[in-house]
């Protein structure tokens, strides 16, 4: 990832993007923390958000006529927060002055004419921004209309004390002056630049462009008058449209115009999103219940303390995360994309090989996509894993712990014990050619053989038969090699069989197939079963309700998603469909080899899907934080949508979801098992988990079931640990299943040690304990000869080495 | 159990010495360590226990790769 993939990246992500009340106010105050802090009672901390936008907050706080409110995603839901009193209730009652910081002094001196709303706020800024400012005001006192507002509203003092601020920065002030052509060319001398307030120097004949109503002209963007560093701003009297926050608007546009007028900086660059502006914060409201707003109970005094509290509290403090809703993966990692490509980019770039915080994280990710789907800007996370995994591998920085195993199993299917193309029995071509999947002959295998042998009696001209890994784990563990390789392998031995029509079992070989091998025509299984007719079973299911899981990647692809339920309709079944159903389906743990690299999460995403979760509060709490955060720290164990849960058994079409919802304790299975079954009668939703060497046994049935009928002699190499007898209870067999441990591991540290004699023995137990690292895992294994083979107790592994003895 | 414990709970089937606490070299990901565990005093055959592989030696692997 380079800096402008990572500018990219951000700027889908719209997370920290302002929300609407902030970009509502002519001068952005983060109306979001401010209305957060009152909402947690520090009126002090709520004082200083203020603060650090608004000048004279003390007078703006009281006066402020609030546009923020009309765009407050509360009102969309019944009536907006009452901000504007918050802010009246705030500034009322803390304690916090005005500290400004000042800037380094400046020796430009800056002329503001006219003590109005609008000049005043310049001069604030200006002097902030280190000038020596001198004020020329006709009357005899600073602040104009501000002494025009109800006393209850914005009392004299006041008006005296902010204002009094002027004073302690040094501002010159000069009352009392007479404003004409002459006076104004001899400040136009003595100052580098002007800031002229329209309501001070109205009825002036001062020298500069009017428009028909006789309003000094100023260019919108900048404040800019026909002279050159002149600038004014403010409206008149006259006009009626006097709106305080305008005028503060009016007078920082000025004094940062100015401040580049002297700089002879870049007048207009960078300020497209001065005033208010269209925010690309997306909120959303679904979920939130109707909650009035807090009426002060005295209108006139405002509200009370805990009034003001309660209001505050009825604030969504507007975010996205919508794709942290919904995953628990971005939720677990504890922020949101934007942030995440932040640091797979410094993780990649800015610490190269130092400190790779980021690798679990990016090899995490399941790539499922319900990211993107539920992203108002299309933000995929999978892609930029995807894309991380490939820099990790490139750069040799990929811990091979992540994907080993899967690779492993990968290899396994590609290899002798499983692999094969075949033509149909009798025939020496192919207009067909199935391809059953190596998860799908993992799990199902006497059904995958009914299948093909259904195919063979529909379908004409030949259907031949091709068993082998479409490469999906090489691909999500960022192996390219290896991926192209065994896609070159596939498109080799489909062109030797002369370009059949593949027929798919597995939707995420479809998918690659789709992608990666677009020339090879492939056809889901379901709709061929459609077109040539469902065969004639009992299913299991029948007058029963199911809920289909459909597997993430048929995201985008209804067509099968249709055909699956009408299938399911056509044999008697009823559907129960997730709240996250159609474009949305979860994944099961498997994809992007999320089992492999982070097991742990792959469990809970499993569990969260099997088990009944407490769904989020709809309301938002009085403490605010984010409704939605908050809704998280109140959970007990995971507080995202309640989606994937239903209580009726779960029908899959995808032998990895329905091995892992069977291995999580649902009652779970493949719609290949309910349309040929095994053993008719039977209940394939009962048959539970299978485990790793099950489903490696499970390949091989398959492939020796078709040489037999073919009439051939798998050629495999039997090695001499494999003939070894292993007996253990279900315990021990789930247990070092879970650790990823084969049978053909145990048997391989158990023929070891006995060929060596290298093994200790248990004084107590009476058992041995070996261990052997093939690879570059040591596993270990206890166990204990007996007639016939070995009783396995239990066995464990890890990646270190062991060198030595010291 | 403490480290003398679990050695005087195994023999050496290999040479049939007993199990003495003795520093052990471990490697992963570029990095080395040395551990005090039960070996054989006359062969060295070293006992990696379920609690420390599952345990320290597994937290220990996690943070390495996340390096």
């Amino acid at each position: 990832m380079d800096q402008e993939n990572l500018r990219e990246w951000e700027s889908k992500c719209i997370q920290e993007e302002p929300p609407e009340c902030t970009a509502a106010c002519p001068i952005h105050v983060d109306a979001r923390l401010f209305v957060k802090e009152m909402g947690q009672g520090d009126v002090e901390a709520a004082f200083k958000v203020l603060a650090k936008t608004m000048p004279f907050p003390g007078i703006l706080g009281r006066i402020c006529d609030h546009p923020c409110e009309l765009r407050c995603k509360r009102g969309e839901v019944e009536a907006p927060i009452a901000i504007g009193l918050l802010e009246r209730h705030c500034v009322e009652h803390a304690a916090g002055k005005n500290r400004i910081q000042l800037l380094s002094r400046r020796s430009q001196r800056v002329a503001v004419i006219g003590g109005g709303f609008a000049g005043l706020c310049a001069a604030w800024d200006l002097l902030k921004k280190g000038f020596l400012v001198t004020v020329f005001e006709r009357s005899d006192r600073l602040g104009g209309m501000l002494w025009e507002l109800p006393e209850s509203l914005l009392p004299r003092e006041v008006i005296d004390e902010e204002l009094a601020v002027l004073t302690t920065l040094k501002a010159e002030v000069r009352l009392g002056i007479s404003l004409d052509g002459e006076a104004f060319e001899d400040i136009c001398r003595e100052f580098d630049a002007l800031f002229i307030d329209r309501e001070g120097v109205a009825g002036c004949a001062l020298p500069l462009g009017r428009d028909d109503r006789g309003e000094i002209t100023t260019d919108p963007a900048t404040g800019a008058t026909d002279r050159e560093g002149v600038y004014a701003g403010g409206v008149t009297r006259m006009s009626g449209a006097w709106s305080p926050v305008n005028e503060v608007l009016q007078g920082r546009k000025g004094a940062l115009s100015i401040e580049r007028f002297v700089q002879r900086a870049q007048m207009v660059a960078g300020r497209e999103n001065e005033g208010p502006f269209a925010t690309r914060l997306f909120t959303s409201i679904a979920g939130i219940e109707q909650d009035p707003r807090v009426i002060p109970a005295d209108a006139g005094a405002g509200f009370t303390d805990d009034e003001a509290r309660a209001e505050a509290g009825r604030c969504i403090q507007c975010e996205c995360m919508e794709c942290v809703k919904v995953c628990l993966y971005l939720e677990r990692y504890d922020g949101y994309p934007k942030k995440y490509a932040r640091q797979v980019f410094n993780n990649e770039r800015v610490i190269f090989g130092a400190a790779h915080t980021k690798n679990q994280f990016v090899n995490s990710c399941s790539t499922c996509g319900l990211c993107e789907t539920v992203c108002p800007n299309d933000f995929y996370m999978g892609d930029l894993c995807l894309q991380a995994r490939r820099t990790l591998v490139e750069q040799k920085l990929m811990p091979a712990s992540f994907h080993e195993f899967a690779l492993q199993d990968m290899a396994h299917s590609g290899g002798e014990r499983f692999a094969l193309c075949r033509h149909e029995p009798g025939k020496n071509e192919s207009a067909w050619l199935y391809f059953p999947s190596c998860q799908l002959c993992a799990t199902s295998p006497a059904e995958v053989l009914s299948s093909y042998r259904y195919l063979r009696d529909k379908l004409s001209g030949g259907v031949g038969i091709m068993l082998g890994c479409c490469g999906a784990p090489a691909y999500w563990a960022g192996r390219d090699d290896l991926f192209r390789e065994t896609l070159e392998t596939l498109r080799q031995e489909w062109g030797g069989m002369g370009r059949p029509r593949v027929v798919t079992a597995c939707a995420t070989c479809r998918s690659l197939f789709l992608e990666h091998l677009p020339e090879m025509e492939s056809v889901p299984i379901w709709q061929v079963l459609e077109e040539a007719g469902l065969p004639r079973t009992t299913c299991a299911a029948s007058g029963t309700t199911v809920a289909v899981a459909d597997p993430c990647i048929t995201r985008h692809d209804p067509e099968t998603r249709e055909s699956v339920r009408r299938i399911a309709g056509a044999l008697g079944i009823a559907i129960d469909e997730f709240l996250l159903s159609g474009g949305k389906p979860e994944c099961c743990g498997y994809g992007g080899l999320m089992f492999n690299a982070n097991p742990k999460l792959a469990k809970e995403v499993i569990d969260h899907r099997t088990r009944a979760e407490m769904p989020p509060p709809a309301k938002p709490f009085v403490q605010p934080g984010g409704w939605y955060r908050t809704a998280r720290q109140e959970g007990t164990d995971t507080a995202y949508y309640r989606t994937g849960v239903s209580d009726h058994d779960y029908l899959a079409y995808c032998a990895m979801c329905r091995d892992r919802l069977a291995a999580a304790g649902k009652r779970a299975s493949h719609l290949v098992e309910l349309l040929f079954p095994a053993v008719e009668g039977g209940d394939p939703a009962g048959r539970g988990w299978i485990s790793w060497s099950e489903r490696r046994a499970n390949r091989a049935k398959v492939k020796e079931a078709i040489l037999r009928e073919l009439g051939e002699k798998g050629e495999v190499t039997m090695a001499e640990h494999e003939g070894i007898t292993l007996f253990m209870t279900d315990e021990v067999r789930r247990r070092i299943d879970e650790r990823r441990i084969l049978e053909e591991d145990i048997r391989q540290v158990i023929h070891q040690a006995e060929q060596s004699g290298k093994r200790l023995k248990n004084l107590q137990a009476g058992s041995y304990l070996a261990c052997h690292q093939p690879e570059n895992v040591t596993f270990w294994v206890d166990y204990t000869p007996v007639e016939n083979g070995f009783t396995v107790h239990n066995a464990y592994c890890h990646r270190m080495k062991i060198v030595g003895v010291k | 159990m403490g480290q003398q414990e679990e050695a005087k709970s195994w023999s050496c089937a290999a040479c049939g010495g007993e199990l003495g606490v003795v520093k052990v070299g471990f490697t992963y990901m570029k990095g080395n360590f040395e551990v005090d565990l039960p070996a054989c005093k006359g062969c060295g055959l070293v006992l990696v226990s379920e609690e420390l592989a599952t345990g320290k030696m597994a937290d220990a692997e996690r943070i390495l790769e996340d390096k």
